[in-house]
């Protein structure tokens, strides 16, 4: 593949608003994307330097992880491992317990959130796409102002919301406040996408005599499922990376806690388990990076979809 | 479509899930927040409208114009570098050289990554008995001995917004290369084609065009980081000395650390109006731009 064909395939998945460069190239590459060698030695010596500050933690951390806990708490440091050794990996399974059941909260609050996000974004962003309602404007942007208060302002009303709902030390303690931060930007990113499905479909099913919500059913969704699925990604990355503060605040019982907080239970009286936490911390997010990683051409679409170009 | 009615009250039906779960969810609780705040609430069921007292407490003793005033330092600075890092970033993965995709998949890594467990790997590095910066600088003869970034106030400061810098910074990244390349090639040929130079087109074509998401990233920055609770809290907790202490941290130890739940309110209440006021600016930059592609 060359360069040019796999920015329009990222492009493609973006928006049709974006100019799709034609395949005309005969040779290997345009005129105007030639650098000399020095501007190419520049360009890979800039994107090292970026990707150091990016990944510098992951590394060391990583290096961590293979380091005994002796060598790590001794002086001068060494960035290498003098000894490598994958202990951590093995005794953080018994210093930590419930370790296997962090990484599956974690995993199982993120999928729950992500489903009932889904669920009361679908509709409303078809009703927002296609209904010319009174107070839709105003509506919609009353939704996005959600989005701009975050779940800490607000922990003193959720925390007494919780506990008279009886929620507190239960994983909906941590999905119900998790999914409603993230229901104001799925309605925007899906409503985006539905806007670009031509309206002649609806009115043609209208026009065959189908219901309303069998044209959504059966009409629209169908056509949106791109869009969802994109929707549905951003959503399970949002609740997986910020579980914490409803985490940390409402729930309290271990079973619960997702791999942020459990993580915690390697913060001992004394000092710190560095290597089995960092061994931890790797083995846990290990899944979902992999997934995540073949997804990442959504992860672009879906952070640019309705806000570069609309 | 026919009857505007059916189809307003169809399109409510769809919107009702949407609508119940925010108005119960958000809106109350910010409502709540409110009453709260005129309230000696605390872990105790039953409680007293107190009037403006909360208010003028917190505005009379303690050091609330202080932490106001460093909680706009830490944003402004966070976001700027955020800001810059980013756009340079975006060039550097626009350019057309081998590698690129995956250049770009490994820009993402803190954005998809549970946030503490990025953090806590901060904290590492900063340790400074045997953390990594410290111990690096030191082997390179640059300090003479650790240094311990988190235990002092000035260092902790700016520790917490490089943390900060570096969760934002891929999603920086990542929405100004989609700008950039949603960018009309045609005008790079033309310009090319009359002799311009790659600095000459950037500065000329790339920048102003832009100028749009630029604006959008940064309200919606300023935004996320003004909100930014869980790398001060896991690095410093608002330490040393406070010095680390913003708005939402000094929120969060009033209300859950001290259980003044009233008190908390009343401090909660002031951010709330801040995020208000970004939120209506933001709007309308939204619908200036707008305006402006229209014409």
């Amino acid at each position: 593949m060359t360069d040019v064909a796999r920015s329009t395939e990222i492009a493609a998945a973006d928006s049709p608003a974006t100019v799709k460069p034609k395949t005309k190239v005969r040779s290997a590459k345009p005129m105007i994307d030639r650098y000399k060698w020095y501007e190419i030695a520049a360009l890979y010596a800039g994107i090292a330097v970026f990707l150091f500050f990016v990944l510098a933690p992951f590394i060391e951390g990583f290096l961590v992880s293979l380091k005994p806990l002796a060598q790590l708490f001794s002086r001068p440091y060494s960035f290498i491992p003098r000894v490598w050794s994958f202990e951590a990996y093995v005794s953080m399974w018994t210093s930590v317990p419930a370790l296997g059941l962090h990484i599956f909260n974690s995993f199982f609050i993120s999928s729950v959130v992500t489903l009932i996000v889904i669920a009361v974004v679908v509709p409303a962003a078809y009703a927002f796409a296609r209904f010319n309602f009174t107070g839709a404007g105003l509506l919609l942007a009353g939704f996005l102002a959600v989005n701009m208060f975050s779940g800490a302002v607000l922990l003193i009303p959720l925390f007494r919301l919780m506990r008279a709902m009886g929620l507190l030390n239960t994983y909906w303690a941590m999905i119900v406040p998790g999914a409603a931060f993230l229901i104001p930007s799925s309605i925007w990113l899906l409503r985006t996408y539905m806007l670009r499905i031509p309206r002649e479909l609806d009115e043609a099913a209208w026009v065959d005599g189908a219901s309303r919500l069998y044209t959504l059913r059966r009409v629209i969704l169908p056509l949106a499922m791109p869009g969802i699925v994109v929707v549905a990604i951003m959503t399970f990355i949002g609740a997986y990376a910020q579980q914490f503060i409803f985490a940390l605040t409402f729930n309290s019982k271990t079973e619960f806690m997702p791999l942020p907080i459990g993580l915690f239970a390697f913060f001992g009286k004394q000092e710190v388990i560095w290597n089995e936490l960092m061994a931890a911390s790797f083995v846990g997010i290990l899944p979902v990076m992999i997934v995540i990683v073949f997804l990442q051409r959504y992860l672009v679409a879906g952070l640019t979809a309705g806000a570069v170009k609309q | 479509m026919t009857s505007t009615r059916s189809a307003t009250l169809f399109a409510f039906a769809l919107l009702a899930p949407a609508l119940i779960y925010i108005l119960t969810i958000v809106a109350y609780p910010l409502f709540d927040t409110i009453v709260l705040s005129f309230t000696n609430a605390s872990l105790r069921q039953e409680y007293d409208f107190v009037g403006w007292a909360n208010y003028q407490r917190i505005f009379t003793a303690g050091n609330f114009t202080e932490v106001i005033i460093r909680t706009f330092v830490w944003t402004f600075f966070s976001v700027s570098m955020k800001m810059i890092i980013g756009m340079c970033g975006a060039v550097l993965l626009n350019a057309a050289i081998p590698g690129q995709t995956l250049f770009r998949i490994l820009t993402m890594p803190p954005w998809i990554v549970p946030m503490a467990i990025g953090i806590y790997m901060w904290a590492w590095m900063y340790n400074g008995q045997f953390g990594m910066i410290s111990g690096l600088l030191e082997n390179m003869g640059l300090t003479s001995g650790p240094i311990a970034f988190l235990a002092y106030g000035h260092t902790a400061f700016w520790a917490t917004i490089v943390t900060d810098v570096w969760i934002g910074v891929p999603m920086v990244t990542i929405y100004f290369l989609a700008a950039m390349q949603s960018i009309p090639r045609d005008l790079y040929e033309a310009a090319w084609t009359d002799g311009a130079g790659r600095f000459y087109r950037f500065r000329r074509i790339t920048m102003p065009l832009m100028v749009p998401a630029i604006i959008t990233m940064s309200l919606l920055s300023l935004i996320a980081t003004f909100n930014s609770f869980d790398i001060i809290w896991i690095l410093t907790q608002g330490g040393p000395s406070g010095s680390t202490t913003t708005m939402i941290i000094d929120t969060y130890k009033t209300a859950m650390g001290s259980r003044k739940y009233g008190e908390g309110a009343a401090r909660a209440v002031v951010i709330s109006i801040f995020v208000i006021i970004f939120c209506i600016t933001y709007f309308r930059a939204v619908r200036k731009l707008q305006q402006g592609e229209a014409k």
